[in-house]
């Protein structure tokens, strides 16, 4: 609709489009959204329903805090593929360790690691400026190690997932799932920090133009270390959350959710070079992938041509990107 | 000339770093002999290959970021080819692999030309794709390989009038991969090709000013990073027999050992020599590890802080040369 209307204008609509569609990116991306909602509904009759939608948020919810994380290190131009091991070590230590303590020290002790990891990546990228990627594929890697270790001590003891955590997962109350109670908080408080703190701010302007940030005083170390710790401790979260939806600790819990989590960002119109975007659209890419990815189930599609799909939409969604800030 | 000097140097330090290891490995373990120094030979056979072609992109000033997935693809297509053929079918499989390489190598160069993403974001993407392509191939590990294959990397080279205690200590497998790197390396680094790869890689506003074509030298340094991705993955049949879909951890691997062999991140400065001798510095650490009884897992986290400490070294190297 209003496509239509803005496209009507006599100058040039190729870039009014183009220009409409920078300045209000949710607008295009919620039309996807329908749009693929409505191909669901053609391919097979009577799949949207409450309990579908129910079910759709519910796993959206984990995609879309991982999804945050990504969207909050990809201000700064970074990219954090540690958030899978992050989360995947706080499920499985919250499973193995609630055994024996008590659930709430068994969720303190899980987060823990994940701030170790936050803290390593912080100093690798934020002291050491070694490129974001490189330095959190190497702490994952770590992580997975350490992980592998402690499996072997814990091997015998079995699991338990604490009853809040599955209540948090899984639960529904009056059609709505629970997951919601956190999740609202969060993603109001991400879009608080990113709008209105100055740490929010100091994310962007270290996005846009690094050196000037720094020649502005803005001791890049802190700001990145505290990033990356913030970034681990919502990882470790979505961890514990995800454990609980899922109900089966693994060594490769989250790592499946480490791609669409970028995906997520990138096609929420977060711009991967950094300085552009924000979590709205974050959330809105994450409700469009798990859509897709019923699509995807619904058409038989494999895993593989799953992956290539992600990849494809993370290229061309950059490239496209590239085009609009060229134009500006 | 003190630059050429301080290269060598380099790597000579490294040649040093790897007898002492050996040394060690000997303290350590005095029985060990030929046959591990074999296996130790065909363990890093697919880690050179992989840091082969990082080394070729990384001095173009660009980084693959698909390598890992690129040898996975390139590995289950040969071993889902080879699977139940006959043995002279492999004879088509080897250069149609390669072929296949050089052609996905050559793409992501192109999408990174015509598309002006950053090589990171791109070779990213493409990571994506190729790892899914290979569960497409084969959605588990599987399939076969040929024979005779196989047995180019088993044993040793006997040499006519040498005795069988120094023939022993060349593997089929370093004869291999010798082989397969001077064919490609060293006639690029004599033509004018492998010197505009350099120039790119140093500056690539002067080199497009000199009349470089810059363009078409990033599409041929990522298409020959391709070529030695598929020798790689090809080399990952060989060991193993069969083919892998999930791609090993090649990826950290060959950027720590470009690191290591003296190649800057930027770009444009470095050789092959280095990389290849740092991968079995590091290959070498791992072994040194297993024989003194270490839990495997350990090994592994040792290893990967291994690989982090010389990444982030390198990084504050970078980071003190360009403030200089």
């Amino acid at each position: 609709m209003s496509i239509s209307t803005v496209s009507g204008q006599p100058a040039s609509p190729g870039r009014r489009i183009r220009r409409f569609m920078s300045d209000y990116p949710l607008v295009p991306l919620i039309v996807l959204l329908l749009l693929l909602v409505l191909v669901l509904q053609t391919l097979s009759p009577g799949i949207v329903n409450p309990r579908w939608l129910g079910n759709t948020v519910k796993f959206a919810i984990p995609l879309a805090l991982l999804a945050g994380c990504q969207t909050m290190v990809m201000l700064t131009g970074g990219i954090d593929l540690s958030v899978g091991t992050a989360a995947t070590m706080a499920g499985f230590i919250v499973a193995t360790q609630s055994v024996d303590n008590p659930h709430g020290v068994a969720m303190a002790i899980a987060l823990i690691p994940a701030l170790v990891i936050g803290f390593v990546n912080g100093i690798g990228v934020g002291v050491f400026r070694v490129h974001p990627l490189i330095m959190t594929l190497g702490t994952s890697l770590i992580g997975v190690g350490c992980l592998q270790v402690y499996q072997r001590t814990v091997i015998s003891s079995g699991t338990k997932y604490p009853d809040f955590l599955v209540w948090l997962g899984t639960g529904v109350t009056w059609g709505f799932p629970n997951a919601l109670v956190l999740f609202i908080p969060v993603a109001a408080l991400l879009i608080f920090i990113q709008r209105r703190t100055g740490f929010g701010r100091l994310l962007y302007a270290l996005g846009d133009n690094e050196r000037a940030t720094r020649l502005a005083g803005v001791k890049y170390w802190q700001v990145i270390l505290a990033l990356y710790m913030l970034c681990s401790l919502l990882a470790g979260v979505v961890g514990l959350l995800y454990v609980g939806l899922i109900k089966a600790a693994s060594l490769s819990l989250a790592e499946p959710l480490v791609l669409p989590s970028v995906a997520a960002a990138v096609i929420g119109g977060t711009s991967i070079f950094g300085g552009r975007g924000g979590y709205t659209g974050t959330i809105v890419g994450a409700l469009i992938l798990t859509v897709l990815t019923t699509l995807l189930t619904i058409l038989q599609m494999p895993e593989g041509a799953r992956r290539i799909l992600f990849g494809a939409i993370v290229l061309l969604v950059t490239a496209a990107y590239l085009r609009i800030i060229e134009d500006r | 000339m003190s630059r050429f000097l301080r290269n060598n140097g380099w790597v000579t330090g490294l040649f040093a770093l790897l007898i002492l290891l050996f040394i060690a490995t000997k303290i350590i373990q005095p029985s060990y002999g030929q046959g591990d120094f074999t296996s130790l030979v065909r363990a890093v056979l697919p880690y050179a290959f992989a840091v082969a072609a990082q080394t070729v992109v990384v001095i173009a000033g660009g980084i693959d970021l698909s390598v890992a997935a690129m040898m996975a693809l390139t590995s289950v297509t040969a071993a889902s080819m080879m699977a139940g053929a006959s043995e002279e079918y492999a004879l088509f499989v080897v250069p149609f692999v390669l072929a296949m390489g050089l052609v996905l190598g050559a793409i992501n160069g192109i999408l990174i030309v015509v598309s002006r993403v950053p090589d990171i974001v791109v070779t990213l993407a493409t990571l994506f794709i190729l790892q899914g392509a290979a569960l497409l191939v084969l959605d588990a590990p599987g399939g076969g390989a040929a024979e005779w294959l196989r047995g180019l990397i088993l044993g040793t080279l006997p040499i006519p009038g040498l005795p069988e205690s120094i023939t022993g200590w060349i593997p089929n497998a370093l004869v291999l991969l010798v082989v397969a790197l001077c064919t490609v390396w060293i006639p690029l680094r004599r033509s004018r090709l492998g010197l505009s790869i350099y120039a790119i890689g140093s500056s690539d506003l002067a080199a497009f000013r000199s009349g470089v074509p810059v363009a078409r030298t990033k599409i041929i340094a990522y298409a020959l990073a391709g070529l030695f991705g598929a020798m790689g993955g090809l080399s990952l049949t060989m060991s193993t027999g069969i083919g892998a879909p999930i791609p090993g951890p090649y990826l950290l691997a060959s950027v720590a050992a470009v690191v290591l062999g003296g190649v800057a991140l930027g770009g444009g400065r470095g050789g092959l020599l280095g990389p290849i001798v740092a991968v079995f510095v590091l290959r070498l650490v791992r072994t040194d590890l297993t024989l003194l009884a270490i839990d495997p897992n350990v090994t592994a986290i040792v290893e990967g802080s291994i690989m982090v400490a010389v990444v982030m070294f390198g990084a504050y190297i970078t980071m003190r040369s360009r403030s200089s």
